[in-house]
């Protein structure tokens, strides 16, 4: 009976997100059809171009981002707490990070260390503010990061005008370069393109399997996702629920801290006005639509990636690039509806199935006793 | 504690909410005397000025119909992160039909295609019961997406359009009190204490108001009467406090859910469609500027009561006001008004025992003055954060007074218990 349920549960858990997939093309068929737009060229330009060299490389580097921040926001979505700070933790760490690493001359190697180390404490401080204020004041961190997300734009537009150099042949402002010794080079990872792969790729596989071992392998994973659980019965087992908020906000800060380290000592090497912005609303989504588990983010954020990337080909062909937005929203809400309603199937099937054999049961009890 | 929010024992209720109203009325009066001192002490006239007020009331209606919006959805028990995306899909409907058939059937538009987005939402969140800050993050993204994709078909080969901007779009009428304005002008150019002042928030606040500022206020007063005056109110309420008890008296909570949300994205809407006619007399791409979260904000300082909600929202409108106004100067001067009100606050903690809230209180404070003293101007990129700084400041000493629904958040489906 339970090697039934083990082929069957596998494949229902894949069919959520591929219906999902399915269902969010259908929908911008239509709305491809109602503005007039080819609906198969639009596809197959996505398709064609996506599968470029160049643009693989493109989407490894946006996933290798938008990995870091969904995992930034899963820790959080791990114990019940939303993170929506992560934009503003990102944003305020790689900007320090790029002041730090653009003023101090050190030996390559720890160079690199420097600036991570600050961008993570950078973050970890900034997301650990709304930690503290939830524990101690019992202040919702939903609003307390919106918050910061906005006070941490105007710091890093203050900060920015204080310590900028004009970046050479624009009008933009940016931090001072940070020299050779801090840069991460980039690895030939796809043949046939002439775009480096971040170096830091593997920083953030590596960070997948540390948030894979915490959570599964730790006493204070199974303490967080005890509390996400419920919350009287991880205090009832002696967890410290208002610590642990803290700690996860921490966590969750020096994560999205990363964020933009691929980025910055990959290819800017310094903070400018044009350092891409709203990456940790991104990895809400891709948390969501990964479950928050160290694996389905991944591919939620390379799909997510592959998207982005070739949405640009829409607009140089006369397509308005934004149906892939659209796509996007639906393929959030699709998987999750899908999700629920695998979810509701599952139950009712091992609710019928445990009424069957019950009733094989009473039949088989009825037959012993005699009439 | 239920007799508080179900309304459902009239004896105890009328003397507390007496209270309440007399202190929300002593609270505003004595905001407006500090603000007059302040003023007073350090020569920032635009403080109190008809024009920093008339600006703070346009900021605020945007701010206040989003918090409405989510009120309704989270009395009802549904969390409605989406509003941000309800906000967008408000402008652009708009500006498309304001521009095509007139400022009104835009307001129209606006509402209904607010209330699109909104029933959206309530299909994914009460008939498939999927998680509501993942259903909300989705329509956000949708209508963001939705928006930029139609403004880029509708408006890119239009002249006065461009592919992230509709064409322009008529005015409102507004309306000025006839006869009060000059007076009041004459009055606020003295500089007395006080007496100026309160004659320059009053001609702010009657000359040159927008028609959709009206009904914004009339939609804040209905919403009150609805939720806590008809049986219809009383219901959706229970659906956010014990859906299983609501149901259990014949309640059709899934309708009322359906319900709160559908017009908590209308509210939305029309909180977008002021964005977009009376604020910009456009449809600019990004105009909403995150007023969406911002109005959630503002409902969890009003503690999801319609009043505070409306309270929330002009704090934000103010502050976003003030730095628009001379903003170094006036942010400076407010730097003092932030500092005296966190000591008081800070010795009413101390006195009620909560000792460590109280210090924390009292040390910001002190960096507060110390930085008003030492200090002639806030830089213009730090102007900008008053609304923001100001909400966590306030929200970190008072939310542990905050009350949400009791079952705000939560899955409900029906025939279940728990």
């Amino acid at each position: 009976m339970t090697g039934r349920r083990d082929v069957r549960s596998p494949a229902l858990g894949l069919a959520a997100p591929l219906l999902a997939i399915a269902f969010a093309a259908l929908l911008a068929s239509f709305v491809l059809i109602g503005a007039g737009d080819p609906v198969l060229g639009t596809f197959q330009l996505l398709l064609d171009y996506g599968q470029q060299p160049r643009s693989i490389a493109l989407v490894l580097n946006a996933a290798t981002t938008y990995y870091l921040s969904a995992v930034a926001v899963a820790i959080g979505f791990k114990m019940n707490l939303f993170n929506i700070g992560v934009d503003g933790q990102y944003r305020l760490a790689a900007m320090t990070a790029a002041y730090v690493g653009g003023t101090l001359s050190l030996p390559a190697g720890l160079h690199q260390a420097v600036i991570i180390l600050t961008a993570v404490a950078v973050g970890a401080m900034w997301a650990g503010l709304a930690g503290l204020l939830k524990a101690t004041r019992g202040v919702s961190e939903v609003i307390s990061t919106i918050m910061l997300n906005a006070i941490a734009t105007g710091l890093v537009a203050f900060f920015l005008r204080k310590v900028a150099v004009p970046v050479q042949g624009s009008n933009n402002i940016g931090t001072q370069p940070i020299p050779e010794s801090g840069r991460v080079g980039g690895l030939p990872l796809v043949p046939d393109s002439s775009l480096e792969v971040f170096g830091l790729l593997p920083l953030a596989v590596l960070v997948g399997v540390a948030y894979w071992l915490l959570l599964g392998r730790t006493r204070f994973g199974f303490d967080l996702r005890a509390t996400g659980r419920s919350q009287s019965a991880a205090v009832a087992s002696g967890v410290d629920v208002k610590r642990m908020t803290v700690t996860t906000m921490l966590l969750s800060g020096a994560v999205a801290g990363l964020v933009g380290m691929p980025q910055l000592l990959g290819a800017s090497y310094s903070y400018s006005l044009d350092f891409p912005a709203g990456l940790g609303f991104t990895g809400i989504a891709i948390a969501l639509l990964g479950r928050n588990h160290p694996v389905g983010i991944a591919f939620g954020a390379l799909l997510w990636a592959y998207l982005d990337v070739s949405s640009v080909i829409l607009d140089i062909e006369g397509v308005s690039r934004e149906i892939v937005t659209i796509m996007q929203g639906t393929i959030v809400l699709s998987v999750v509806v899908a999700y629920e309603l695998v979810r509701r199937y599952r139950l009712r099937d091992e609710q019928r199935r445990v009424a069957r054999e019950l009733d094989q049961q009473r039949a088989a009890d009825a037959e012993g006793v005699p009439a | 504690m239920s007799t508080r929010t179900t309304g459902a024992a009239p004896v105890d209720q009328q003397p507390r909410r007496r209270l309440r109203a007399s202190r929300a009325w002593f609270g505003a009066a004595g905001l407006v005397v500090l603000l007059s001192l302040v003023r007073v002490v350090t020569g920032a006239d635009d403080i109190t000025s008809a024009g920093t007020v008339a600006a703070a009331l346009g900021l605020a209606v945007p701010i206040g119909m989003a918090g409405l919006g989510a009120l309704w959805a989270e009395r009802a028990g549904v969390v409605n992160i989406g509003l941000e995306g309800m906000l967008i899909l408000g402008t652009w409907a708009a500006g498309y039909a304001g521009w095509t058939y007139g400022p009104w059937y835009g307001v129209l538009a606006a509402v209904a295609f607010g209330a699109l987005g909104g029933l959206v939402h309530a299909i994914a969140t009460v008939t498939f019961g999927v998680d509501q800050i993942v259903s909300g993050v989705a329509v956000i993204l949708l209508g963001s997406g939705t928006a930029q994709y139609l403004s880029a078909v509708a408006y890119a080969d239009v002249s006065g359009g461009g592919a992230t901007q509709s064409p322009p779009v008529g005015d409102l009428p507004s309306f000025t009190l006839p006869g009060v304005g000059p007076a009041l002008g004459d009055l606020e150019a003295q500089g007395w204490f006080l007496l100026s002042d309160v004659a320059g928030i009053l001609r702010g606040l009657v000359t040159g108001v927008s028609v959709l500022t009206l009904i914004a206020v009339a939609v804040v007063v209905l919403s009150w009467f609805v939720l806590w005056r008809t049986a219809f109110g009383l219901r959706l309420r229970a659906c956010g406090e014990r859906p299983q008890a609501a149901e259990s008296l014949g309640v059709n909570v899934y309708t009322m859910k359906y319900a709160a949300v559908v017009v908590s994205g209308a509210l939305a809407g029309l909180g977008g469609a002021f964005l977009a006619i009376v604020a910009a007399s456009a449809y600019r791409e990004g105009q909403t500027g995150g007023r969406g979260f911002i109005g959630i904000a503002a409902m969890i300082f009003g503690n999801w009561r319609p009043g505070g909600t409306a309270a929330g929202a002009a704090l934000f409108g103010y502050a976003d006001a003030l730095q628009l106004r001379r903003g170094g100067e006036s942010v400076h001067a407010l730097l003092l008004l932030v500092g005296i009100a966190l000591v008081v606050v800070g010795v009413l903690l101390i006195v009620r025992g909560s000792r460590r809230a109280g210090i924390t209180g009292m040390l910001v404070a002190v960096a507060v003055l110390v930085w008003f003293a030492v200090t002639d101007l806030v830089p213009g990129e730090l102007t900008g954060l008053t609304p923001y700084v100001a909400t966590l400041l306030v929200l970190g000493l008072a939310a542990q007074r905050l009350r949400p629904p009791a079952a705000v958040g939560l899955p409900y489906r029906k025939g279940t218990s728990s």
